[in-house]
């Protein structure tokens, strides 16, 4: 094993739904700096891959390894489950997650969404805590929105503010799972700038996403799903300036 | 405090049924409602909170008997219910010589464990419903973030449940109030205890009906006053800005 171990890790992950094979043995290596961005059309799985990654979706096969730490399985009645919850909950706290729909919690302040976890999973003093909270919201330029609830914020308030609480966490890896989807055009901007900053100061990402100018200039390697596996990977001019696969082209090929 | 007194004392002079006797009794009564309900309301209250996180539990022999409770307290009159316990209990062999019996004998224990588990019944299925409507993309965040299932529930899905079932638990206060007055019919001397006793003693329906009504009408006003607060407070959050 290498001086720091890998971020996160995963290796041949297979998943279906019924009698759906949607993920069809993939692997990714998020080494510290990457940033990768998954493609594909949607019910190409690249959601899907995401949420094994943190495990809100129970992968069938495949293993998953967190800060070189390898999270352990046992098969059930019901399929397969992590044999440690506890490890899975001390997982999830070095991976955060930003989601299509915020999913900030509407019944506590920015603020408080924001300290929330770092104060009641990490165990963070709270004063240390509100602290770094109002930075991280300075940051993403919601100061000024600390003490309002996620109903009174636009969308894309709501996704800076929701990117501020993984953020809080000091997170191994940042998983995106289509952050700008739910917005609207005029919002999209604030957002991708916020991520760009996160990009350049070196955080590891991992963003499912529809934005095709920010895999090109961010990411430093672009995955293209289709149907379950790897149609095409690797750096962004590679896979984006230079598609060899009939579908990525189709893919990438403007629509009017 | 003396002069109010002689104040009530002159205007009641005239009249013959609210003397400072019988007032005295709608006085007593009124604590007795007061003391029924809200300590019927507080019991089941607390019991309902676990009750309703156990009612969603994907574990049968959790729910089902949780389930069955509910549905039996709901799905039989309050009127019956009060008067199983209260009639019923002293068929159980051997009760009478337990101390127990020392409980139960009076009309007020069975009354308040009649209430206590209705209201239970109905607020446990109230809190689930609100417990089974919290967003799913709440509670993915939360587990996304490393919060353990109890860590979860305690800071995340019953805050939010909470708040969501304000104005339907309200009702339920509200409900029980009225309910109480059926206490009266076990020999408890609650509101309508009084005002029976006031009726009965002058043969004055409509003075004595009317005069606890408007005390029930002001109960409720409190309590709609109340709810109205504990709404303004904790549901600020679904009210978007501005407005």
């Amino acid at each position: 094993m290498a001086a720091t171990p890998i971020p996160l890790e995963v290796r041949d992950i297979k998943k279906r739904f019924g009698d759906v094979e949607v993920l069809k043995g993939l692997s990714l290596e998020a080494h510290k700096g990457d940033v990768i961005t998954l493609i594909g059309a949607s019910g190409s799985g690249k959601s899907t891959f995401l949420r094994c990654m943190n495990l809100l979706e129970q992968p069938d096969e495949g293993d998953l390894l967190v800060h070189g730490e390898e999270i352990r399985f046992k098969q059930t009645r019901h399929g397969r489950e992590p044999a440690d919850w506890k490890q899975v909950v001390a997982m999830r706290a070095k991976l955060s997650m930003v989601f299509q729909s915020f999913n900030l919690w509407a019944h506590m302040t920015l603020l408080e969404n924001v300290i929330e976890a770092p104060v009641h999973v990490l165990g963070k003093s709270k004063k240390e805590a509100i602290e770094h909270g109002r930075a991280l919201l300075e940051r993403v330029g919601l100061a000024e929105r600390a003490d309002y609830y996620p109903a009174q914020m636009s969308g894309g308030q709501q996704q800076r503010g929701a990117i501020a609480r993984a953020l809080a966490m000091d997170p191994e890896v940042m998983l995106f799972d289509e952050p700008t989807s739910a917005l609207d055009p005029e919002l999209v901007g604030d957002v991708l700038k916020v991520m760009r900053d996160l990009a350049e100061e070196g955080r590891t990402m991992i963003v499912v996403t529809h934005e095709m100018a920010f895999a090109r200039d961010v990411s430093t390697q672009v995955i293209y799903l289709h149907q379950g596996h790897v149609e095409e990977a690797g750096p962004p001019a590679e896979v984006l300036g230079n598609p060899r696969s009939g579908r990525l082209k189709q893919f990438l090929a403007p629509k009017h | 405090m003396e002069a109010l007194m002689n104040a009530l004392t002159e205007l009641l002079a005239d009249n013959t049924i609210f003397t400072m006797k019988t007032l005295g009794y709608y006085g007593e009564g009124l604590v007795t409602t007061v003391q029924l309900v809200f300590l019927s309301l507080i019991i089941g209250l607390v019991l309902a909170v676990p009750l309703a996180i156990g009612r969603g539990s994907r574990h049968a022999w959790i729910k089902m008997p949780i389930f069955f409770f509910t549905y039996v307290f709901r799905g039989t009159p309050l009127l019956v219910q009060l008067y199983l316990i209260y009639y019923g209990v002293v068929f159980v062999d051997g009760i009478q010589d337990t101390w127990l019996w020392l409980i139960l004998e009076k009309p007020f224990v069975p009354a308040l464990i009649a209430f206590t588990l209705n209201t239970a019944a109905y607020t446990t299925e109230i809190f689930r419903g609100a417990i089974k409507s919290t967003p799913r993309g709440e509670i993915e965040a939360a587990r996304a973030y490393g919060m353990s299932q109890r860590l979860m529930m305690r800071r995340i899905i019953l805050p939010s449940a909470f708040r969501r079932a304000l104005p339907a638990y309200g009702n339920e206060v509200i409900f029980m109030l009225h309910a109480s007055a059926i206490a009266s019919v076990v020999t408890i001397m609650d509101l309508t205890g009084a005002a029976r006793f006031v009726y009965a003693r002058f043969y004055a329906p409509f003075e004595a009906f009317l005069f606890v009504a408007g005390i029930y009408l002001c109960l409720t006003f409190a309590i709609l006053y109340f709810f109205r607060y504990l709404e303004k407070r904790l549901l600020a959050h679904l009210k978007p800005a501005n407005q």
